[in-house]
């Protein structure tokens, strides 16, 4: 039984559709890095395709550099392919792929490791009705008047783009992980080495931040507090 | 309901869109979600960021591998084989 059905999850009820899916996902990772390992021919071109795109993106948008984000994931791939024979279990291939990225971004951006992290809070992410009068009233409600169904133009795609990049970085590497890689909680918090509660906190205030509409992320904040 | 309630359901949506909320947290979620029309936008509005960034994790193209480049990896690749194999 489903964890949804599990616990009682109504779609009916809420008026919430819960298909977060996209038409014509990719295969499953775990497939093809089985593939990968047994020494299929048309795997290793299928895992190198698939993989450069999602790590030169991954990279793009972490590092900020079109030209680090290449080198990163070619030195990424190739890493992988050096040691994946150590690798125990097939089926944690991402969250490894991801973890030697994310630490080859930090070597080339290695000043950004030691740089202040920058905090949100909760209140600050807050729409206008529910805030207090003093916190920003930042409002995440750009995107709806889009349609339900909406597909990821050009013009959407570079606001979207621009919107991660302006996340300061502890919540862009977990939105990026999260919900661009569709990484798992427990993936995301191996990658990142941190844990999985800290991996929920961040995600929702990524999430909430993500807005054209929000402008630049202020970067003085304080440590927040965990959300109610 | 109130902005109280909001203000509290605000602090969830993420784990209530990805399923994580416990089943009494849930229930009253849903409680909320269905006398307040406006929390139920917000919810779609969270849901569809989700969505849009998932769409983005498909849709970015890499400019292609040199020669090589795809040489270096397929090399690699066949000497990781090769170990695995020994290793057996």
């Amino acid at each position: 039984m489903l964890r949804a059905q599990r616990i009682g999850y109504s779609t009916e009820r809420s008026q919430i559709s819960w298909d977060l899916s996209v038409p014509g996902k990719r295969k499953s990772d775990a497939e093809l890095a089985v593939a990968l390992l047994t020494g299929d021919e048309a795997a290793f071109t299928e895992f190198v395709k698939a993989f450069h795109a999602r790590l030169s993106q991954y990279s793009f948008l972490m590092c900020g550099y079109r030209e680090d984000a290449e080198e990163v994931a070619q030195e990424t791939l190739l890493k992988v392919f050096e040691s994946a024979d150590q690798l125990q279990d097939p089926s944690r291939l991402k969250s490894w792929i991801f973890r030697i990225a994310k630490n080859e971004c930090f070597m080339k951006r290695r000043k950004s490791v030691f740089a202040p992290k920058v905090e949100l809070s909760l209140d600050e992410l807050k729409p206008v009705r529910f805030g207090d009068g003093e916190s920003r009233g930042i409002e995440i409600a750009d995107w709806t008047s889009l349609p339900d169904d909406l597909v990821l133009d050009g013009e959407l795609q570079q606001a979207l783009t621009g919107a991660i990049r302006e996340l300061p970085e502890i919540y862009r590497s977990v939105v990026l992980l999260r919900d661009v890689e569709e990484l798992t909680t427990e993936e995301t918090a191996e990658v990142l080495e941190i844990s999985s509660d800290t991996v929920k906190t961040r995600l929702h205030r990524g999430r909430l931040a993500l807005s054209p509409a929000n402008g630049p992320i202020p970067q003085n904040q304080s440590e927040g507090g965990h959300p109610a | 309901m109130n902005d109280n309630d909001c203000s509290r359901v605000f602090g969830l949506l993420s784990e209530y869109l990805d399923r994580d909320l416990a089943p009494a947290t849930c229930e009253e979620l849903e409680d909320h979600l269905r006398g307040c029309p406006e929390c139920v936008e917000f919810v779609r509005s969270l849901k569809r960021n989700i969505q849009l960034c998932r769409q983005l994790g498909e849709c970015m193209p890499a400019p292609p591998l040199g020669q090589e480049v795809m040489a270096g990896l397929r090399r690699a690749y066949e000497e990781m084989l090769a170990r695995r194999r020994l290793s057996k």
